[in-house]
C-alpha cells in the first residue's frame, strides 16, 4: 500500500506514457491492416483513408471499446491473487505496457510478424505467471480468447464467401448487372449499417450509461441502416456507364458502383479496429489508474473511466498521422488484385467479425480476420491467386510472438519490482 | 514490416493476366505471317527478312513471360481453376508462337517462293489460320470475366459459344489444308522433291497455328467445366 501511496503519481505517469507509445505504435502499423483491402482495391486514396481511419478508429474505440479493454484489464488474471499487494498488478501492467511497446519497436525494425493483441495478451499472462504464479491466470478466458484467434478468421471467410456468392447470384450473373448493381446497392450498405449498429447497441452501451432493450436495439440499427442505405442511394445513382472501360473489362462500370459502397465498409472496419484494439493500449493503462486512484484497492466492479477511451483514440490518430500514410501506401499496393466488389464483401466480413469480437470483450487480430476474409473470397473463386502460405506464417506468428511478449514482460516485471521495492 | 506482413504476401500474381498478355504477344507474331507472304509474293526480300525478325522477337517476347509465369506459380498458391490446366494453356499458346517462329525460319533459310499455282489457296490458309488465332485471343481476353463470375453462368455459356466458333474456324482451316496439299501432290512432279516436302512441311506447320489455337479453346472449356 505504501509503495502505490509514494509512487502512485510516477507509476500514472509512465503508465500513460506507455500507454501513449502503445496506441501510438497502433494507429502507425496496425491500422494500415484495417484499411489495406479498401485501400488497395482503388476505391479510396490513401488520403482518403486517413481522414475516416482518423475520424471513424476514435469513434469506435470510444463506443464499443470497453468490453475487451475490460477483458484484458481484469479479465485475464484472478484479482483475489493479489488483494494484499495490488503493487505487482501496478508492475505487472507497467511491464506489460513496455514489454508489447518494445517488442512491436523490435519486431517491426527487423521485419518479424507483428500483432499488437497477441503481444499485449503474452505479456499479461507472462507477468502473472512469473510474477504471482499460475493459479493467477483465468485459464478459463484465457482458452476462450485463444479459441477465438482460430474461429474468427474463419468466421470472416465464411461471412466473406457468403457475400461473395450473394453479389454474383444477385449482381454479376444476370442480364444486367450493371442496373442490378445500382438495385441491389443499397441493400449492400443497409446490412453495413445494420449489422455494424446492431452489434455495437444490442442491449446498450454501459460506460456511456445508455441502456437499450434487444427491441430498442433492433430498431435503431434497422433506423441507422435506412439512414445509411439513403446516403449510400444518392452516391450510387450518381454512377454512370463508362462504355469505353465496359469494352475492356465488362463488369468495369458494376465496379464502379461498388466503389461509393466501398467508402461504408471503409468506415465501419476502421470503426471495428478502433474498437478491439485501441484495448491493447489503454487496457494496462486503465488498470494502474484505477488501483492508483482507489489507493491500493484491486477493485473488481470498478467502471472504465471515459478520459481514458479518449486517450487512446487520440493515440491512434496521432500514430496515424505521423506514420500511416507511408505503411498504408506500402500494404495498398500489394493488394490490387482486390476489385470493389470483392474489397467490400472481404471488408464488411472482417469488419462484422471484429465488432461482434469486441462486443464480447474477446480481443482478437484484425489482420488475421481480414486474411481469412480474403481467403473466404478466393474460396468463392473471386480472386486470381492466393498464396497459402500465409497460413503457416500466420501460425508461427502466433508462436513467435506469445512467447516473446511473455518473456519481456517476465523480465520489465522483476526489474520494476526491483527498482520500487 | 511489410515483408511479413501477412496481407501485403497473401496475394499471388493472377495467373490470368499473365495468360492475357502472354496471348498477346502470341499474336503479334502471327499478324507477321500474312505480312511475311504477302512480302514474299511481292518478291521483296528485306520485307520478308523484316517481317521474320519481328516473329522472333515476338517470340522471344512471348518466352520470357511464358518462364516469369512458370515461376510464379508455387504449389501453395491456391486459385479457382486448376493450376495443371492453366500450364497447359499457356503451353499451347506458346505452341503457337513457336509454330509462327518455325514457318517465318523455314521460309528466310531456304529462300523459298510460292508457286503460282498455290498462290491463292495459300493466302486463303493463312487468313483462315490467323483468324483462329484471333478467335483464340478473344477468348483468352474474356477470361477476366470469367474471374468475376466464378466461371459459371452467363459468362460462362458466353465463353462456350466462342469456343464453338472457333472449332468451326479451325474446321475450315483443316479443309483449306487438305484442298492446299492434294493441289501440292498433284504438281509435285513439276518440282523439285525437297521442294515438294519442304512445302509439305509448312503447309503442315500453318495449319498447326489454327490446330493449337484450338486447343487453347478446348482447354478452357475444363475450366468451365464442372
Amino acid at each position: 500500500m505504501e509503495i502505490i501511496e509514494t509512487y502512485g503519481f510516477i507509476f500514472m505517469v509512465m503508465a500513460i506514457v506507455f500507454g501513449l507509445y502503445m496506441t501510438w505504435g497502433i494507429g502507425a502499423n496496425d491500422v494500415a491492416n484495417a484499411m489495406g483491402t479498401s485501400v488497395g482495391s482503388g476505391a479510396i486514396t490513401v488520403k482518403q483513408a486517413i481522414v475516416i481511419a482518423a475520424i471513424f478508429e476514435f469513434t469506435g474505440a470510444f463506443i464499443a471499446g470497453g468490453n475487451v479493454t475490460q477483458t484484458i484489464r481484469k479479465g485475464i488474471i484472478d484479482p483475489s491473487s493479489i488483494t494484499n499487494s495490488p503493487e505487482i498488478l501496478v508492475f505487472g501492467m507497467l511491464s506489460a505496457l513496455l514489454a508489447a511497446g518494445i517488442w512491436l519497436m523490435i519486431a517491426s525494425t527487423k521485419g518479424w510478424p507483428v500483432s499488437t493483441t497477441h503481444t499485449i495478451v503474452g505479456a499479461v499472462i507472462g507477468f502473472a505467471i512469473v510474477g504471482i504464479g499460475p493459479d493467477a491466470v483465468e485459464w478459463g478466458k484465457v482458452m476462450q480468447i485463444a479459441a477465438s484467434w482460430v474461429v474468427s478468421p474463419v468466421l470472416g471467410g465464411a461471412i466473406a464467401f457468403m457475400l461473395m456468392m450473394s453479389i454474383r447470384r444477385l449482381i454479376l450473373n444476370t442480364e444486367n448487372p450493371f442496373q442490378n448493381a445500382k438495385r441491389w446497392g443499397p441493400a449492400y450498405i443497409f446490412l453495413v449499417g445494420f449489422i455494424i449498429s446492431l452489434v455495437t447497441l444490442f442491449k446498450g452501451l454501459k460506460h456511456l450509461n445508455i441502456e437499450l432493450t434487444v427491441g430498442m436495439s433492433f430498431l435503431s440499427a434497422f433506423v441507422f441502416g435506412l439512414v445509411l442505405a439513403g446516403i449510400g442511394k444518392v452516391l450510387i445513382n450518381r454512377v454512370e456507364v463508362d462504355e469505353e472501360s465496359d469494352r475492356e473489362f465488362h463488369f468495369a462500370s458494376v465496379e464502379k458502383v461498388f466503389t461509393p459502397m466501398m467508402i461504408f465498409t471503409a468506415c465501419a472496419m476502421a470503426f471495428a479496429h478502433g474498437s478491439n484494439d485501441v484495448a491493447n493500449g489503454i487496457a494496462p493503462l486503465a488498470a494502474v489508474v484505477s488501483i492508483v486512484q482507489s489507493g491500493g484497492e484491486v477493485a473488481q466492479e470498478s467502471a472504465l473511466p471515459i478520459w481514458i477511451l479518449v486517450l487512446g483514440g487520440i493515440g491512434i490518430v496521432v500514430g496515424l498521422a505521423t506514420m500511416g500514410y507511408r505503411v498504408m501506401k506500402t500494404i495498398g499496393s500489394g493488394i490490387t488484385q482486390l476489385t470493389p466488389s470483392r474489397g467490400y464483401c472481404a471488408t464488411l466480413a472482417a469488419a462484422a467479425t471484429v465488432v461482434l469480437a469486441s462486443r464480447t470483450g474477446l480481443p482478437v487480430s484484425t489482420t488475421h480476420i481480414a486474411v481469412g476474409a480474403v481467403i473466404g473470397v478466393g474460396l468463392a473463386r473471386g480472386v486470381g491467386a492466393i498464396d497459402l502460405r500465409v497460413i503457416g506464417g500466420i501460425v508461427i506468428s502466433w508462436l513467435v510472438t506469445l512467447p516473446a511478449g511473455a518473456a519481456l514482460a517476465a523480465l520489465f516485471f522483476f526489474t520494476l519490482k526491483g527498482m520500487f521495492s | 514490416m511489410s515483408s511479413t506482413n501477412p496481407l501485403a504476401n497473401l496475394f499471388g500474381k493472377s495467373p490470368f493476366k499473365g495468360l492475357q498478355v502472354h496471348m498477346r504477344a502470341v499474336l503479334n507474331c502471327v499478324h507477321e505471317i500474312p505480312i511475311l507472304f504477302a512480302a514474299l509474293e511481292a518478291g521483296d526480300q528485306e520485307k520478308v527478312v523484316a517481317a521474320k525478325d519481328k516473329i522472333f522477337e515476338h517470340e522471344s517476347e512471348a518466352d520470357q513471360i511464358k518462364n516469369e509465369m512458370r515461376g510464379a506459380l508455387p504449389k501453395s498458391l491456391f486459385m479457382p481453376v486448376d493450376r495443371r490446366d492453366l500450364l497447359e494453356i499457356l503451353q499451347m499458346q506458346d505452341s503457337i508462337a513457336d509454330t509462327a517462329q518455325d514457318i517465318a525460319g523455314m521460309l528466310v533459310e531456304r529462300r523459298m517462293e510460292v508457286p503460282d499455282f498455290m498462290q491463292e489457296p495459300m493466302k486463303a490458309l493463312v487468313m483462315r489460320c490467323v483468324d483462329a488465332c484471333e478467335q483464340s485471343a478473344k477468348i483468352i481476353e474474356e477470361l477476366d470475366e470469367l474471374l468475376a463470375t466464378g466461371f459459371r453462368g452467363r459468362e460462362a455459356t458466353l465463353v462456350e459459344e466462342m469456343v464453338e466458333a472457333l472449332n468451326l474456324v479451325e474446321d475450315d482451316t483443316d479443309e483449306l489444308g487438305i484442298a492446299l496439299t492434294r493441289l501440292l501432290f498433284e504438281h509435285e512432279d513439276e518440282m523439285k522433291p525437297v521442294s515438294v516436302m519442304m512445302w509439305y512441311q509448312l503447309i503442315e506447320w500453318i495449319g498447326d497455328l489454327a490446330d493449337y489455337a484450338e486447343k487453347v479453346g478446348d482447354r478452357l472449356r475444363l475450366l468451365i467445366a464442372r
